[in-house]
């Protein structure tokens, strides 16, 4: 700043800040751009690892592949009917069951209770996120199978049997059990990421209502009018984890290859299967039947997802202001 | 101020069935007889829409607000000022009891707004009477139209030619309908900064309050926006009471007519705003004012 500076002998140099700055942007966008197309690249391997590993079946099978409903590795027939139809009833059931009670509890939890209470009550819900699948498929089939087997089961079918849905025999393995363990399962994920959401939304939202002389009511359905779109991006994580389960779905589930009508019937699911056959599949037909599979879940959970997406779009108007997973 | 009171349960907080307006197009409150003469105290026949007597507030053990006592003349500006973290905010949000949201606040004293005991009113028929405007703009994620109407909405007003009345109506006194006429349908998160606060203005006013209050209203602005809010202010003290902080003394100076100055939870001096300025009574203020510290 003055002239009585110390002696460097040379100016500041600028123009190595410049050839530095010149040399690392670039090389940052480089990297990060690498990563950014390397999240592409994986998925698209994995689409073309399993479209090439399924070829002979595609072959074979072509079309009706997705709609036949025999699967006979003996004969080398395959048809992936009953397990497309147990994978989406299953987490069909599993969302039905865990949605509405998982709202409330995040609605509960972020808006209601005390809280010292919510934060407690939300660590022991995520706690409940990093048990282990297998944990799940234990309790599945040897606790709540005898349960249903011997108490719910016959109280449906004496009930409600006169729906398709409720008839048949009380084995306490079957589409009802998986659905049950997959709703325990992905409960979690909705309640604790609807909880952030509305608890990201709210403060704002329910001082601007309630100061206009809403009631508590009036001021949360405002809050949860604006979640909605993370909501239905928790549920969307949810359903991924429900097509997607394989361990606790393959212990409960019965794994028959059925199309039953009654969610007392037993069934499998495509991760089921795989998990099941994979490591005795010794025929070429038989295993690329089974990456097929692999390849149809992936394309259902991808057209399920975007169901979702367009499902928030369009429910939202294509807004794009609120804090969500979606 | 019941810090709680009726929060916890839904049931409680019914809506009185009476307070639907019925004016339609005519401008809100018939006017107070007439405001206290220039340099006198207020006089007895102005009613004083807000009044303060012994108020203190505590945030758990931790007093905020520390035996305040003045009254707001109806149709006037009032500005309080001072630094930040000396109670403004927490002594707006007594008047419409948007403390009682935090846990453990717990008052003394009487605070009287728009004729209700704040205390014992019933905490949405007060809020009714109260707007608020907070320092961040914050509307719904919701069309204009519907912004404006939520309050109306929640009136009872169903009647769709009355909503686009009223509508309209309040978006004019906020000086927004020019911007937005065309545009009800959009989302309101797409008008600028300063629009979305004449939004919430407009919001507030759609519900005929009698006082307004303004939390730092234009503290997120630019001065282009910050301009048209304090005309706005200006302008809208015809017919309502309106309070206002800001941090800022020459925002106070140009749009109140009484200006209060807290420190540390205490209110050191009320008083006419250019006298508050030129020749305030405590050294305190002056300090405050010729900007010796905050
Ligand atoms: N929710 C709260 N809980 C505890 N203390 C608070 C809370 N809000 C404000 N306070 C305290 O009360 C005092 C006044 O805060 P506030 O009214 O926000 O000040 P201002 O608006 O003048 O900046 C501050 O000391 C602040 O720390
Ligand atoms: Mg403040």
């Amino acid at each position: 700043m003055t002239s009585s500076a110390p002696a460097i002998g040379r100016p500041l140099a600028r123009a190595d800040v410049r050839a530095r700055a010149g040399l690392a942007d670039p090389a940052y966008r480089a990297l990060l751009t690498l990563f950014a197309v390397g999240v592409f690249a994986v998925l698209a391997l994995i689409v073309w690892e399993c479209a090439r590993g399924a070829a002979p079946s595609l072959a074979a099978f072509g079309w009706r592949f997705l709609v036949s409903a025999d699967w006979d590795p003996v004969a080398e027939k395959f048809g992936a009917l009953p397990y497309l139809y147990g994978t989406l009833v299953t987490s069909a059931m599993a969302m039905l069951l865990a949605v509405p009670p998982c709202i409330g509890a995040a609605v509960f939890l972020a808006e209601l209770a005390p809280r010292g209470f919510g934060a407690v009550a939300s660590f022991l819900v995520e706690l409940l996120a990093s048990i282990t699948s297998i944990v799940f498929g234990v309790w599945g089939l040897f606790v709540l199978a005898p349960w249903l087997r011997v108490v719910i089961e016959p109280w449906l079918i004496a009930h409600l049997g006169f729906l398709p849905l409720f008839r048949g025999f009380p084995f306490g393995l079957g589409f009802l059990n998986a659905g049950i363990v997959l709703a325990i399962m992905i409960a979690p994920t909705i309640v604790s990421i609807s909880r952030e959401i509305l608890l990201a939304t709210s403060r704002t939202l329910r001082e601007a209502s309630l100061a206009l002389g809403a009631t508590r009511a009036e001021s949360l359905a405002v809050t949860l009018d604006a979640a909605r779109p993370g909501i239905l991006g928790a549920m969307i994580l949810a359903l991924g984890r429900a097509l997607g389960e394989t361990m606790a779905v393959t212990m409960v589930i019965g794994n028959t290859n059925r199309i039953s009508a009654s969610l007392l019937g037993s069934g499998a699911t495509m991760a089921s299967v795989i998990a099941n056959e994979f490591t005795e599949a010794t025929s070429k037909l038989h295993l690329a039947a089974l990456i097929e599979l692999a390849l149809v879940l992936f394309a259902v959970t991808v057209v399920l997802n975007a169901a979702a997406r367009l499902l928030v779009r369009w429910t939202t108007g294509g807004r794009r202001d609120v804090a969500g997973a979606a | 101020m019941k810090p709680r009171a009726g929060w916890m349960s839904l049931a409680t907080q019914t809506r009185p069935p009476s307070v639907a307006p019925a004016r339609g197009e005519s401008a809100p409150p018939p006017p107070a007889p007439a405001a206290s003469a220039p340099g006198a105290p207020p006089v007895a026949e102005a009613p004083d829409a807000i009044s303060v007597r012994d108020f203190s507030l505590f945030y758990g053990a931790h007093p905020a607000l520390k035996h305040i006592g003045f009254d707001v003349p109806a149709h006037s500006v009032t500005a309080i000022i001072g630094p930040s973290g000396c109670g403004k905010s927490t002594l707006l949000r007594s008047f419409n009891r948007m403390n009682d949201l935090i846990a453990g606040v717990r008052t003394e004293g009487e605070v009287r707004v728009a004729g209700l005991d704040v205390r014992s009113a019933d905490v949405v028929e007060l809020r009714r009477r109260v707007g608020m405007v907070f320092q961040r703009p914050n509307p719904f994620p919701k069309s204009i139209f519907d912004n404006v109407a939520f309050g109306l909405r929640l009136l009872g007003i169903r009647d769709r030619a009355e909503l686009e009345a009223r509508v309209e109506q309040s978006l004019l006194r906020a000086a927004l309908w020019n911007e937005v006429r065309d545009r009800l349908n959009r989302s309101a998160l797409q008008l600028s900064g300063g629009q979305q606060q004449r939004l919430c203005i407009a919001r507030c006013l759609a519900v005929e309050p009698e006082v307004i209050l303004m939390d730092e209203p234009a503290s997120a602005l630019d001065p282009t926006a910050t301009a048209r809010i304090e005309e706005l202010v200006l302008d809208l003290k015809r017919a309502y009471t309106i309070v206002v902080v800001t941090h800022n003394m020459q925002q106070a100076a140009r749009i109140s007519d009484r200006t209060a100055f807290l420190l540390d939870g205490e209110l050191i001096e009320i008083d006419e705003t250019p006298r508050l300025f030129t020749s305030p009574s405590r050294k305190l203020t002056e300090d405050y004012i010729t900007g010796r510290f905050g």
